[in-house]
């Protein structure tokens, strides 16, 4: 089934949530649209979070990036009042997440990991329902459904079951949801999942849109580097512990440089003679040698002429953002290689 | 208040009633099944039924018939609380539980729909009683349409309950082979009371729906004296029927409102 991709994403518009974004919540303001302080929870007896603060601004696009089993949903859960902390503090908009709940539930839209659309419903009664539970009915209701579905491309498949469109629309409608009550901080968790590249690219296209256009905040949880390269600043979470936090180019450049990796016998032997000859910290991971240098490309020579024949492979990579992670923990994203 | 109430509550139970609706097996299922049992085991027993201490004469077709009616209502109320297993982890539930409407409006929304939907399949085999010559005119089939309904809303918010604190629809499964069917058995709908040993007395005594099957039985046969050993009396049935569907829906709303998803 071919996938009806955005014919044109700069033909998409999307409205400016206007009015309050709640009582008492000043609309134009410096304040951090989501402050996270010491925030802990622990699962029976699993600490899933271990003190993570960070905040997000107004109208920026953040991504929690990290391993599966990291915390980032977690933190998703806690931030979309899903659950309840058991330690530290978490507000939206200078509201308590955990104390105004309620309040904040009413700024706040929400995209779950696992489809929340009933697919014996159709678009427009998945749509309908989920604003009457926001409050709204009759034909304002009608008319924000229209403005959603018009720009997300779903207009012809309005009145469809939800199961007989693809992944990628369904995941489209998931979003109209989140947005019909016009909500100024949108939390989505793994947007991805379950997207080929194509809708993927389509989706951030209007993510991306909503924040240029509506001033919407985004914060996204993710375990894909392209998604978090997309995003304006990053925390990377590791077992609980945030181990960055900054804008992706940032966290790049404190890797210090390129990122060589050497590919040899004994690598623990070749990791000291080149930590003996030209300093450093070079260490083993995965049977390789890695060393972070500037001006990877003068090394290199210096490395194959100092030794020879020891030397199986060798490859030179601009800093990604796995590097930036294996700097912080040093572990590998996925599987549990330590390096030494 | 249409907002915080009227508009939550109704849609939720509308999305109840259109799934349902949708789904033309679960219709035949919930249905056909008991009206199979009834017919097979009813026409089984025959003659050979024998009510101890009667004043009237009765075949099983005639005593099992609103015990049936009450197996409807409890298969459709498990059904319709089935989906809350899945969809509260994974699925649907997830936005209604982030929602800003206060948890009851879902319990309520959910209940109600599954009381309608068990309420207007029960009716439907309601519609067999002239056969036993049971007579549907106003007064007893309104009293009947009461009864039904608050045994369905008891019976639904009990499946609620259940299925709130279940993680697995195995699970569910289990407890409903174990514990739901075995007080349908002891409620009066499969053998009356007077012939069982005092203590499987006491327990159908203590079963919330003995009184459902009682409160239907004097609806359907309001003047004649049923079976000797009386069942319960109309207005006892009627208050613990009522007693219990408020205090089912209590629990309901308290374990609903804590806010962990747990893992």
């Amino acid at each position: 089934m071919s996938d009806h991709h955005t014919k044109d994403i700069s033909e998409v518009r999307y409205e400016r949530p206007s009015g309050r974004i709640a009582e008492g919540v000043p609309s134009e303001t410096d304040r951090p649209a989501i402050e996270v302080e010491n925030l802990r929870h622990v699962y029976g007896n699993r600490q899933a979070l271990a003190g993570v603060t960070f905040t997000v601004s107004r109208g920026e696009i953040f991504g929690l990036l990290g391993p599966n089993g990291g915390g980032k949903t977690t933190v998703f859960k806690i931030l979309s009042t899903l659950l309840l902390p058991t330690g530290g503090r978490a507000q939206i908009f200078d509201l308590d997440v955990v104390r105004e709940s309620h309040r904040v539930r009413r700024c706040i839209g929400v995209v779950f990991q696992s489809p929340s659309l009933d697919k014996k419903l159709t678009v427009v009664e998945n749509l309908r329902h989920q604003g009457h539970l926001y409050g709204l009915r009759g034909r304002t209701l009608s008319h924000r459904i229209h403005e959603l579905l018009t720009p997300m491309g779903l207009a012809d498949r309005a009145r469809e079951l939800v199961e007989t469109l693809s992944g990628g629309l369904q995941r489209r409608v998931e979003l109209a949801k989140g947005l019909l009550h016009r909500p100024h901080l949108l939390l989505l968790d793994e947007p991805s999942t379950g997207l080929d590249p194509g809708a993927r690219r389509d989706f951030w296209g209007h993510l991306q849109a909503l924040r240029r256009q509506a001033g919407v905040t985004i914060l996204l949880t993710t375990h894909l580097m392209e998604e978090a390269e997309g995003c304006d600043r990053l925390g990377i979470l590791d077992r609980g512990r945030l181990v960055a936090l900054g804008s992706p180019n940032a966290l790049k450049e404190k890797i210090g440089g390129d990122v060589i990796t050497v590919q040899t016998q004994e690598p623990e032997k070749l990791r000291d003679q080149i930590r003996e000859k030209f300093g450093g910290e070079p260490k083993v991971l995965d049977g390789t040698v890695r060393i972070e240098r500037p001006k990877g490309h003068e090394f290199i020579p210096q490395l194959v002429e100092a030794f020879p024949g020891q030397i199986e492979a060798i490859t030179l990579g601009k800093p990604t953002l796995e590097d930036v992670f294996i700097q912080q923990t040093g572990h590998r994203f996925w599987g549990d290689n330590l390096a030494s | 208040m249409i907002e915080s109430f009227f508009l939550p509550v109704g849609t939720l139970s509308w999305r109840e009633l259109v799934r349902f609706f949708r789904q033309r097996n679960r219709i035949l299922g919930a249905l056909g099944t008991p009206l199979v049992f009834w017919l097979l085991i009813g026409s089984g027993f025959g003659a050979s039924f024998r009510p101890p201490m009667a004043i009237q004469e009765m075949n099983y077709l005639e005593y099992s018939f609103p015990g049936t009616v009450i197996l409807i209502l409890l298969f459709t109320a498990i059904f319709s609380t089935i989906s809350v297993i899945e969809d509260r982890r994974e699925g649907f539930l997830q936005s209604v539980l982030v929602a800003p409407i206060p948890r009851y409006t879902l319990v309520l929304g959910k209940i109600l729909g599954g009381t309608a939907l068990a309420v207007s399949q029960g009716l439907l085999f309601l519609l067999l009683a002239p056969t036993l010559g049971i007579s549907l005119r106003p007064a007893p089939f309104l009293s009947a349409v009461g009864i039904l309904s608050l045994v369905a809303f008891g019976l639904t918010g009990l499946g609620f309950l259940i299925a709130w604190r279940t993680d697995s629809t195995q699970g569910f499964h289990a407890i409903m082979n174990l514990f739901l069917i075995p007080m349908w058995l002891l409620s009066g709908a499969v053998f009356p009371a007077s012939g069982a040993p005092t203590w499987l007395r006491w327990v159908m005594k203590l079963n919330p729906l003995t009184y459902g099957v009682a409160a239907l039985r004097r609806a359907l046969y309001p003047e004649s004296q049923v079976l000797g050993n009386p069942i319960p009396s109309s207005a006892l049935s009627l208050t613990i029927l009522l007693l219990f569907g408020l205090f089912i829906f209590w629990m309901s709303v308290l374990l609903a409102g804590r806010q962990t998803l747990g893992d």
